[in-house]
């Protein structure tokens, strides 16, 4: 152990450089390119604000995330409850002082950027949690207080963003910190237990929504219920993907988005977009890519001698895929319409940000895979 | 790590490990899940969406149809399209419609009004859509905008067509007009709903109405990609649309345009028909109006002339007006006496003035009374005497039978006219069905001389004239050319070959007289009307005496020549009943109120040697017929004989001419 320690001491910068993981590197900027060139095409083939901005800050997070590769993971993991806490601060003055836009309260006011706390959380639960995991025995992940301090860490955050209001991005947040909570060996009881109970109060969690939410779940169960209102969304979705077909009608031949038929195209219905113009075939592809990224991760977890590393990496790899899914799956219809971007692809700075950092870490659990954190 | 030791940090691993392991599994079959509905939605379901996706995008715009022509008998079109100019604005593409509508506004020389009601229709519509700001610029509007043109950016000047009637009022009761479709004519006319446009012009009423379906034509049609806010992107696709049918008449525009003339300032009918074919040359009714006015929508000023006019413009008169006959009708009830055997040619009543039946007094038009009058004399001076002793003798029933037979108290089009009228001939059946009570003895006296209950349209007097004149038979009366028309000569051998089997069949006259009362119209065509054709030539030569004879009525309107030589009967009927006090009186015309003067009539047909025309001639209050009528009938009578060559000229030049 102590041999090791000292032997990652000694990794030169070009031992380091030659250890990042360039194939996920390619895909990351592959993604890139695919997105800023569906940006491109949501401005019906113009470099408007939009395609700027989004390139932007693809350039500066990628090279930013670049950069943060090489900080030791030790630093990542000694930050992990600060950043969790600094993210959880945000959210509080998000809820107290923040921007308001389009009915929800969810940024922050930076000067510089407008920042969404909400985005940075998916990525600080994961690494609290893997901090939190990373220093607790294994016979005592099951015991009361190892239950309730995680449970209590997850729920603040969720109770914060539900209120801006944000069911997306609370749900995500959820999801990510419940998969690091079962990948750190929780025992499955607990999950059957709380989802029983989460069943039990759903009837009672229901009253509680925004009349907008309740409309569109009962909305996703019957799209046709209100065509040109809520189901609107879902159906010119549908449609959109529907009419691409197997090889898709082109780039920049989205006729769904061109003419604006497609809400939300920068952000939430990306996906829709990219796959009515690349059809099947562009779709699986993208699929793919998303898989290859998901895979490369999870690969650097596996390799990663420090627990910190392999489960943060483990639960980054898992919530990029709840990301992808439940994003697709709302585009697709396969689910109700809650407000959750395309990880890269989605316009949006916060989001872009929490991502690049979350690949920061996995780069460094690469680069310092042998080191084992004490 | 450091209490942990070893053991603990591999079980951690371990678990961590497997329960990835199993997650990345999940992974696998969601993925899977997600490209299945990838491939039922892009696949499987391609085509539905594609559609759904072509419903959204593409939107169809209805062009307005070009309405049909109408051509009068030698082509002439007499109502067709016009080019018009208008003014078109895209707000959308103005930088300031405020400055831009205001300088417009002085250019044209709107008044407020208008102005205010363009801002409106401006706040009411997207701004995308085409505002129209003039439909019907005059030419010097049309040049002055063009020349402040390039200062005026977003202002479109627009070459469009619009209905146009160059004939004015001459024609407005036979065509009707065309103004913006209503909410009850799309619920009528499926035709219209299919092809309505908003501004689209519908025939509202005369042959432009119930012609609707062959005039519309059909609409091209532009195809638009439009985006979710329904804005037009770009055209995809133009369908040329197809002109409405035009439809040629048989009326002669300078016949038509005579009776204009001869109407002028007075209400009243003139119809001209051929005797043979049954072609209208002309039908006016007067007064007119011009019906361009209806077609950007009528002003309040020009609605309220037409309204408020005591002559009543808007009445079809020719049609929908019912009239008592007056003496019009005495060469039918001559003709039903004779076919009857109520009376032979020489019986002679001696007419004193006035006549005591039912202890009642009926008087002659003549006061001092004609002497002993026999039928031909009676009907040449209309003696009103000798007919009330004739009716008498006759009895209502048998008028009837004869009077429906040559067409009055029936509808002379079949569904031409929504508006037009049947007109009633009485029986004793008839009063007893409508009325409740029995025929008055009385009655058939007064119905005898074409007063009292009995009421024709001057349409119907002019087929009764035409069915007289023609020897008799049954014709069809028409106003739209076609291509299987029959010719005079076909019309003429088909008589003589009718009138054969008339004299050959033996008991076949009872039959076919009933026949001609209740089979269908085009059964019986050109068939004898009558049981012996002497009558009918007895009752011809009677009205060829009063017309030409010296003390027949109308014998000062008598043309010698005989080329335009014609013969007709005059009427004069009465509006109201002359008590015995204004009898004595004997008042000038002039010294009675319009409203109670008597209406004059004439019937006419000629040239009298060989039949091919028949009029009736109405004014309505217009004083005696044969003072006021049988004038007219006679300078109209010259204009028809001499265009009767110029309509054979052309039918022998334009034998395959079908509009």
């Amino acid at each position: 152990m102590f041999q090791e320690t000292a032997l990652s001491g000694q990794i030169t910068f070009f031992q380091k450089l030659r250890s990042l993981d360039y194939i996920l590197l390619f895909c990351l900027l592959i993604l890139g390119l695919v997105s800023s060139l569906s940006m491109y095409s949501t401005e019906g083939g113009e470099v408007l604000y939009h395609t700027k901005s989004h390139v932007i800050r693809f350039i500066v997070f990628f090279s930013m995330m670049l950069i943060f590769s090489f900080v030791n993971l030790k630093l990542w993991h000694s930050i992990g409850y600060i950043f969790y806490f600094v993210v959880l601060c945000l959210l509080i003055w998000a809820s107290l002082y923040g921007v308001k836009a389009s009915g929800s309260q969810r940024w922050v006011d930076l000067y510089f950027i407008n920042l969404q706390p909400s985005e940075l959380m998916k990525v600080a639960i994961i690494m609290c949690f893997a901090k939190f995991y990373h220093r607790t025995q294994i016979h005592l992940v099951n015991s009361f207080k190892n239950i309730i301090v995680p449970m209590v860490v997850l729920i603040l955050p969720i109770l914060l963003v539900v209120s801006q209001p944000d069911l997306g991005t609370s749900i995500l947040i959820g999801l990510s910190g419940l998969v690091v909570l079962w990948l750190s060996g929780v025992n499955v009881k607990y999950f059957i237990y709380s989802s029983l109970i989460l069943l039990i109060s759903l009837p009672f969690l229901i009253s509680f929504l925004k009349p907008y939410q309740k409309l569109r779940i009962l909305t996703f169960f019957n799209p046709d219920r209100d065509p040109l209102g809520v189901g609107y969304q879902i159906i010119q979705s549908k449609i959109a993907v529907g009419s691409g077909g197997l090889s898709g009608k082109g780039f920049l031949k989205g006729t769904q988005s061109y003419l604006d038929f497609l809400p939300e195209k920068h952000t939430d219905f990306i996906f829709t977009l990219f796959s009515e113009e690349h059809g099947f075939i562009g779709s699986v592809l993208l699929l793919f890519l998303y898989a290859i990224i998901i895979y490369r991760t999870a690969k650097i977890g596996a390799s990663a001698r420090s627990f910190f590393g392999k489960l943060f990496c483990y639960g980054f790899a898992s919530s990029i895929f709840i990301y992808v899914t439940v994003n697709m799956s709302m585009v697709l219809g396969l689910l109700p319409i809650v407000g959750s971007p395309l990880p890269i692809m989605s316009y949006g700075g916060s989001s872009m940000l929490a991502t690049m950092i979350g690949f920061s870490v996995v780069m460094s659990t690469k680069i310092y895979q042998k080191q084992i954190i004490a | 790590m450091i209490s942990g030791g070893t053991d603990t940090s591999y079980r951690k691993q371990s678990v961590v490990g497997r329960r990835m392991f199993i997650l990345s599994a999940a992974k696998f079959v969601v993925f899977g899940g997600i490209i299945a509905q990838l491939f039922s939605l892009q696949i499987n379901q391609n085509k539905k969406y594609l559609t759904l996706s072509d419903k959204n995008r593409l939107r169809e715009w209805k062009l307005p149809p070009i309405r049909g022509d109408f051509q009068d008998f030698f082509g002439n079109t007499i109502a067709g399209n016009l080019k018009v100019y208008q003014l078109h604005i895209i707000p959308e593409q103005v930088e300031n419609f405020n400055n831009l509508i205001i300088r417009v506004k002085d250019i044209l020389e709107l008044d407020q009004k208008t102005f205010n009601k363009i801002i409106k229709k401006k706040n009411s519509q997207k701004p995308w859509e085409t505002l129209i700001i003039s439909e019907n610029l005059s030419w010097d509007q049309f040049v002055k905008i063009n020349f402040y043109l390039h200062e005026l950016s977003g202002v479109k000047p627009v070459l469009s067509v619009a209905r146009n009637y160059p004939y004015n009022e001459n024609y407005t009761h036979l065509l009707g007009y065309v103004a913006q479709a209503s909410q009850n004519d799309l619920a009528n006319n499926d035709e219209i709903k299919k092809k309505h446009v908003p501004g689209l012009r519908v025939g509202k009423i005369g042959l432009e109405r119930s012609l609707e379906n062959d005039l519309i034509g059909m609409n091209g049609v532009q195809r638009y990609e439009v985006n979710a806010y329904g804005k037009r992107i770009k055209q995809i696709d133009h369908i040329e649309g197809q002109k409405g049918k035009s439809i040629r008449l048989t009326v002669d525009t300078k016949i038509q345009q005579k009776c204009n003339d001869l109407l002028k300032d007075k209400a009243g009918s003139i119809s001209v028909m051929d005797i043979y074919t049954g072609d209208i040359l002309a039908m006016h009714s007067s007064p007119s109006f011009d019906p361009n006015l209806f077609l950007y929508g009528i002003s309040y000023e020009n609605w309220e002339a037409i309204k408020s006019d005591p002559k009543k413009p808007l009445i079809n008169r020719s049609i929908t007006g019912l009239y008592p006959p007056g003496s019009t009708i005495k060469p039918i009830v001559a003709l039903s006496a004779l076919e009857n055997n109520v009376i032979s040619p020489y019986f002679k009543v001696n007419c004193s003035g006035k006549i005591e039946m039912y202890g009642q007094t009926y008087n002659c038009w003549k006061k001092k009374g004609h002497g002993v009058v026999n039928l031909r004399d009676a009907l040449k001076v209309s003696c009103d005497t000798f007919f009330y002793e004739m009716s008498r003798r006759l009895g209502v029933d048998r008028l009837n039978e004869t009077a429906k037979k040559f067409g009055l108290g029936n509808k002379v089009f079949n569904n031409i006219f929504n508006e037009e009228k049947a007109g009633l001939v009485p029986s004793t059946e008839w009063k007893k069905n409508a009325l409740g009570r029995g025929w008055v003895l009385g009655e058939t006296l007064i119905t005898g001389i074409g007063q009292g209950y009995i009421q024709t349209t001057p349409l119907q007097l002019c087929l009764m004239t035409a069915q007289l004149a023609n020897g008799g038979f049954k014709i069809n009366p028409k106003l739209i050319v076609n291509k299987d028309d029959l010719t005079f000569e076909d019309i003429k051998s088909k008589m003589s070959k009718n009138l054969e089997k008339k004299i050959q069949g033996p008991d076949f006259d009872d039959a076919l007289v009933d026949l001609g009362m209740s089979s269908s119209k085009d059964d019986n065509l050109y068939s004898p009307l009558f049981r012996n054709q002497e009558n009918v030539k007895f009752v011809l030569e009677a009205m060829f005496a009063s017309t030409n004879e010296a003390r027949g009525t109308s014998f000062s309107s008598r043309i010698e020549d005989k080329k335009y030589q014609f013969a007709g009967k005059t009427g004069t009927s009465q509006v109201k009943r002359i008590t015995e006090a204004q009898r004595e009186l004997d008042l000038d015309i002039s010294q009675i109120p319009y409203e109670d003067r008597d209406h004059a009539l004439y019937i006419a047909f000629g040239p009298y040697k060989n039949p091919r025309y028949a009029m009736s001639v109405f004014i309505e209050h217009g004083g005696s017929g044969g003072s006021t009528a049988a004038p007219m009938a006679k300078k109209l009578f010259k204009v028809v004989i001499d265009r009767h060559e110029e309509r054979e000229k052309f039918k022998q030049k334009n034998i395959n001419f079908i509009a």
